[in-house]
């Protein structure tokens, strides 16, 4: 493939770095920044390009394609100082970088607990023993012959948004939200693969277990296995990313992030939880009073809004779109309200794209500014009811030091110039 | 054509002519469809069952036979741990603390250590057996466990006899300091206040609200013009 860039793709290259400078300048226009300005015709409209002139890259150039090179910049990131290496460690999903509901493959966000196992899927075993009639070993192909469902669903970290629960931390939605993802899963439902070696009537609890270097274990109640939990070898159509847990993993349909156990290697039935280090010293919820809860599975409704947002600031005034999205763990998003003046007045967003149960669901506000200031958040109510609370609210039943299931409201202070920050009001 | 590729092509035109639902079929659903058994995988043998199920629950279900020592675990600690969590568990950079932390759990910044916080001795044994150490996963004898998990309950005062020896036997007569604390998910009775009929849309607050953090001035956002080196 050539990857000469022309004089052409410099020119626009420098071109657009200019006008980006422009946009977090003081001087916002209401206009679009370069089309013929000032009477003078649009050189990228008058003269041939040379994308226009001479052949592009034929078939098979990219035979498994990826972004265009000017995309370069929507990656995952990590925040380096938060774990003690990267093996054990997450990075973040941008979500300022992304519309509709689904997340593409290779931004869904990465958490790992003893990095990512690379598995022949030829080499790797599904065992169901303990409180069985007939322990059984399924190979990946045995799998695959089983009826399968497509589903798709929000995965998110218990500890999202965890870095903020002292008051605004990290200046990007993709910092402060980005350790969710929403994908479409095609697996088999694990009831099939339960009713295939019979469970005992005592068997009220189960333990997933990983083939990765943590040996990641999970227990998980026998109520949610038998309900709508899959175990899925694909994502958005296509195998399992590696970093997913290729070539199989638990999906725990609106359930902390850390239950959908990766390379799925186990799954022990038994009659009490296994009590394991993700499910104590890891994933309880520590409160004020020194008493912790645990088990707390279920991620409450929470939204975010993703543009604007520190790192996508404003760039025009007049015409603007404002977008996030919004989700629950326990049913789908009835409405999610905008305020652009911290929470004194509300409007309902306008929700676009398909609303399905446990999923991301897309909302916008299409809106004029005038560079007024503004503190914008966004406020979920989902189909129970429940309604996203306010950082203090939350604050106030479970203090500071809970670390997982933060899902207060988020605000972006907008500044006159654009520049949009993650701020703390009162 | 044919006249079964005729009622093909029909069959296809009429589908896409009437309006197709979304199919949306439950995981029960097909599940239930499919309760007769299929007749996939095969049946574990026992030592394959015993390779991989080595998980151990706090009633001591799965502890394997084995003894050690908290000086026996000393000196593992030292040589395979000790580079991570540190000489006295204190833990090097940002690994975790595993010793110390007591009574700091209502405190600004809690230690969670296994001493102060972890509710169980099992889940020490079971974590250190199929994880640690990190890098070397699987690699410790079952006795060098036990011993491991019995200095580690000395390095937290919760066994006071260096020349205690940890087995299967009296595993689960250690008590864990902060077992009582913990209690299951309560929020929907704790926060049922979040379930409002009418959220409020106008008027809802003074009009003085103020900015009172800001992430800028903590700055500890990566640079995230620079971000990674993606080529």
């Amino acid at each position: 493939m050539s990857d000469k860039p022309s004089a052409a793709i410099l020119n626009r290259r420098r071109f657009l770095g200019a006008a980006g400078l422009a946009g977090t300048g003081a001087a916002l226009s209401a206009v679009s920044a370069f089309a013929g300005e000032g009477g003078k015709p649009d050189p990228l409209i008058t003269e041939v390009q040379d994308w226009n002139r001479y052949l592009g890259d034929g078939v098979q150039s990219r035979p498994y394609g990826s972004p265009s090179k000017f995309e370069k910049d929507v990656v995952r990131r990590d925040v380096a100082w938060l774990t003690a290496s990267p093996e054990s460690s997450v990075n973040f999903t941008p979500l300022h970088r992304l519309d509709g509901i689904i997340t593409p493959s290779g931004l869904c966000f990465e958490r790992h607990h003893g990095g990512v196992a690379e598995i022949n899927p030829a080499d790797h075993r599904l065992m169901i023993n303990g409180l069985v009639e007939k322990p059984l070993v399924f190979t990946m192909e045995d799998i695959k012959r089983m009826p399968r469902v497509n589903k798709i669903f929000f995965l998110e970290c218990a500890a999202n948004s965890g870095m903020e629960w002292r008051g605004a931390q990290l200046n990007g939605c993709q910092f402060t939200h980005g350790m969710v993802h929403n994908v479409m899963y095609t697996g088999v439902p694990l009831k099939v693969l339960l009713d295939e070696a019979g469970l005992k009537p005592n068997a009220k609890w189960l333990m997933l277990e990983g083939a990765d270097a943590a040996g990641m274990n999970r227990s998980l109640p026998i109520e949610k296995a038998l309900n709508d939990v899959l175990i899925a070898f694909a994502m958005n159509g296509e195998a399992l990313r590696p970093e997913q847990g290729y070539p199989l993993r638990a999906v725990i349909p609106g359930w902390e992030g850390n239950l959908w156990v990766k390379w799925l290697r186990r799954i022990e039935a038994g009659d009490q939880p296994w009590q394991t280090r993700e499910e104590t010293s890891k994933y309880t919820d520590l409160m004020a009073d020194g008493r912790s809860r645990k088990l707390t599975f279920a991620m409450d409704a929470k939204s975010v809004v993703t543009n604007p947002s520190p790192q996508a600031p404003l760039k025009y005034k007049g015409r603007n779109v404002l977008t996030g999205i919004a989700w629950s763990g326990r049913g789908t998003i009835k409405r999610v309200d905008v305020t652009l003046d911290g929470g004194r007045n509300w409007q309902s967003a306008r929700i676009d794209g398909p609303v399905l149960d446990k999923s991301l669901t897309r909302f916008y506000v299409d809106f004029d500014w005038n560079g007024q200031e503004m503190m914008i958040q966004s406020r979920a109510i989902d189909s129970t009811g429940y309604v996203q609370p306010a950082k203090d609210e939350l604050r106030k039943v479970r203090g500071v030091n809970s670390i997982y299931h933060n899902n207060g409201i988020q605000t972006w202070l907008v500044r006159a110039g654009g520049e949009t920050e993650n701020v703390e009001i009162g | 054509m044919s006249r079964l590729a005729k009622l093909l092509f029909a069959g296809v035109l009429g589908g896409s002519l009437a309006a197709t639902p979304i199919v949306e079929v439950s995981a029960q659903q097909v599940a239930a469809k499919s309760s007769a058994k299929l007749g996939l995988g095969r049946l574990a043998l026992p030592e394959e069952v015993s390779a991989w199920d080595t998980d151990v629950r706090p009633d001591g279900k799965g502890l394997p036979v084995g003894k050690g020592t908290v000086k026996q675990g000393d000196v593992i600690f030292q040589e395979k741990c000790a580079s991570c969590h540190g000489e006295f568990g204190q833990g090097v950079g940002r690994y975790p603390v595993i010793a110390g932390g007591i009574g700091t759990l209502k405190a600004d910044r809690p230690d969670k250590t296994v001493g102060s916080f972890w509710p169980d001795a099992s889940t020490f044994f079971d974590y250190v057996k199929r994880a640690m150490p990190f890098g070397n996963a699987q690699s410790l004898t079952n006795d060098e466990v036990y011993a491991l998990t019995a200095y580690v309950l000395s390095m937290n005062d919760i066994v006071k006899d260096e020349n205690f020896e940890l087995n299967e036997k009296n595993f689960t007569s250690i008590k864990m300091p902060n077992a009582a604390a913990f209690y299951p998910d309560d929020r929907e009775t704790a926060e049922k206040h979040f379930w409002k009929k009418d959220p409020c849309m106008k008027d809802c607050r003074a009009a003085t609200t103020k900015v009172i953090g800001r992430a800028v001035s903590v700055d500890v956002t990566p640079d995230s013009k620079a971000g990674p080196k993606v080529d």
